[in-house]
């Protein structure tokens, strides 16, 4: 993963030279151990999903169940990093530290990449089982949509250089809104279709086989894994980053101060 | 707070009456808009007519960006914004003040708009009392939704790029409510108008409040 080696900050200051820990180890191992496990049960041990109807036809959605795999769990992350960016920002407003801004932050970009896998595996599922790429009418599949939308204009907002305490302040906002905001969107999508395509009951009907349930339950864990994974390297990553800047802002005080013909031990560290 | 917001509001109008840039820039750009919109669908009158009331509003949304930043830039200019900051009204007048500015304009648009889209889209209105609320509840939560994201923005470099990005998706409820309020108005479709009025009165109230208590903090930045 990403390193910042403490030669190439230029010194020696106690910070990190890398993102990674004996914590991301181990759970960047048990990612993959657990995606390896997680393919051979969707592709060797689920069953394709298929069922025969009263006329005697075989309906389902056949071996597209196995998306599902993948497609379930990325919309449980999105929602899961979003989630955790609302509530980061919350907490920044209310504690003001960068701890909460950086956690807001580096939520916030892992929801929106598995935000957009949620929208592709469930395009890529959406063809052959609802034979279409895209359904309006579907309340879940705008809402993400929309809320995707808001927060890479969140992440926008984020790449834009400026003091960190205004960037975090104009940032939580965002999200605090774009929060609030995905619960109207929600609503008034429902209200402008009231109707949706995807199954609501199928977990509570036990309508799920045994085995597809198992392994939908093992990807949620895989995934849970992933993200604290990625949030973990992410953080430090945004960490390591301020301390970057706060070093280069040191930096170029010195080399005024040496202009101006003040050497830094008569003028001071700053 | 209300005599403040007011003269804020005052000060908004007054320059867009004097400048006519509203009048003479973006009511012609959101004119332009409406006939390639015809343009798009082809001379089908009836595909213009069913379609209306949503081309009407992606319309009046997309010259509110224009109205938006127009709104910003003029206090941006001379430092007039940090004068603004300097005189010590209250935040929540000036966020009141330049919502209901921005809301005037916007219904003043509605209203060449609306005339435009009964003139070249041929649509008769069945319900006179929906299509004023639902313009007026839409312009309101347009308008504090808009005066919100155009604080954020303004003073930023990219803002004529970042304020779409940002305001569009947010305000889709907007688009969605009035749209089905409009066609109700027209009778181009059967939907519960009054009910989408609740869903644009509700979204005005939200970002009313939270634009209020929030743009202290963004004033200060800007």
């Amino acid at each position: 993963m990403t390193t910042a080696t403490t030669e190439s900050t230029g010194t020696g200051d106690g910070i990190p030279a890398t993102t990674s820990s004996r914590a991301t180890k181990v759970l960047g191992w048990l990612t993959l151990a657990g995606f390896a496990v997680l393919v051979a049960l969707a592709f060797a041990w689920v069953p394709e999903d298929t069922r025969i109807t009263e006329q005697g036809d075989v309906v389902g959605q056949f071996d597209a169940v196995r998306l599902m795999f993948v497609h379930v769990p990325s919309a449980i992350l999105a929602y899961t990093g979003f989630g955790l960016t609302f509530l980061a920002s919350l907490a920044y407003v209310r504690w003001r530290t960068d701890w909460w801004d950086m956690m807001a932050h580096a939520s916030a970009e892992i929801g929106v990449v598995f935000g957009v896998l949620t929208l592709v595996t469930g395009s890529i599922w959406g063809r052959p089982t609802w034979q279409t790429w895209w359904e309006w009418g579907d309340v879940r599949l705008v809402t993400t949509l929309v809320m995707v939308l808001v927060f890479v204009g969140y992440l926008a907002v984020r790449r834009i250089p400026a003091d960190a305490v205004v960037q975090a302040r104009r940032s939580a906002v965002i999200a605090l809104v774009g929060a609030v905001n995905i619960v109207i969107v929600n609503r008034s999508v429902d209200w402008w279709e009231n109707r949706t395509l995807h199954q609501q009951s199928t977990l509570i009907a036990r309508k799920i086989r045994d085995e597809t349930l198992f392994t939908l339950s093992f990807s949620f864990a895989v995934g849970m894994v992933l993200f604290a994974w990625l949030l973990l390297h992410r953080f430090r990553m945004a960490y390591l980053q301020r301390q970057i800047e706060e070093l280069e802002v040191d930096e170029a005080l010195a080399e005024r101060r040496a202009e101006a013909g003040m050497s830094e031990t008569q003028g001071g560290r700053p | 707070m209300f005599r403040d917001a007011w003269l804020i509001a005052g000060k908004d109008l007054r320059i867009e009456m004097r400048s006519r840039v509203g009048l003479n820039q973006i009511v012609p750009f959101a004119v332009t808009v409406l006939v390639l919109f015809a343009f798009a669908l082809d001379t089908d009158q009836e595909a213009l007519r069913t379609y209306a009331p949503g081309l009407f509003w992606v319309t009046v949304l997309l010259a509110a960006l224009l109205a938006i930043g127009r709104s910003f830039a003029v206090d941006l200019a001379d430092g007039a914004a940090d004068r603004l900051l300097l005189s010590g009204i209250d935040p929540i007048s000036v966020f009141g003040g330049k919502a209901a500015a921005i809301a005037v304009q916007l219904v003043v648009l509605e209203v060449l708009l609306g005339a435009g889209v009964v003139l070249l889209f041929d649509v008769t209105v069945h319900r006179y009392g929906l299509l004023v609320c639902a313009g007026l509840a839409a312009a309101a939560g347009v308008a504090t939704a808009g005066t919100l994201y155009g604080a954020l923005v303004a003073g930023l470099g990219v803002r004529e790029t970042l304020l779409p990005l940002l305001l569009l998706p947010v305000v889709a409820p907007v688009l969605i409510g009035a749209t089905r309020a409009f066609q109700d108005a027209f009778g181009v479709a059967g939907a519960e108008g009054w009910a989408w009025l609740g869903l644009l009165a509700g979204f005005a109230a939200i970002y009313g409040v939270f634009g209020a208590f929030s743009y202290g903090a963004l004033l200060e930045e800007a």
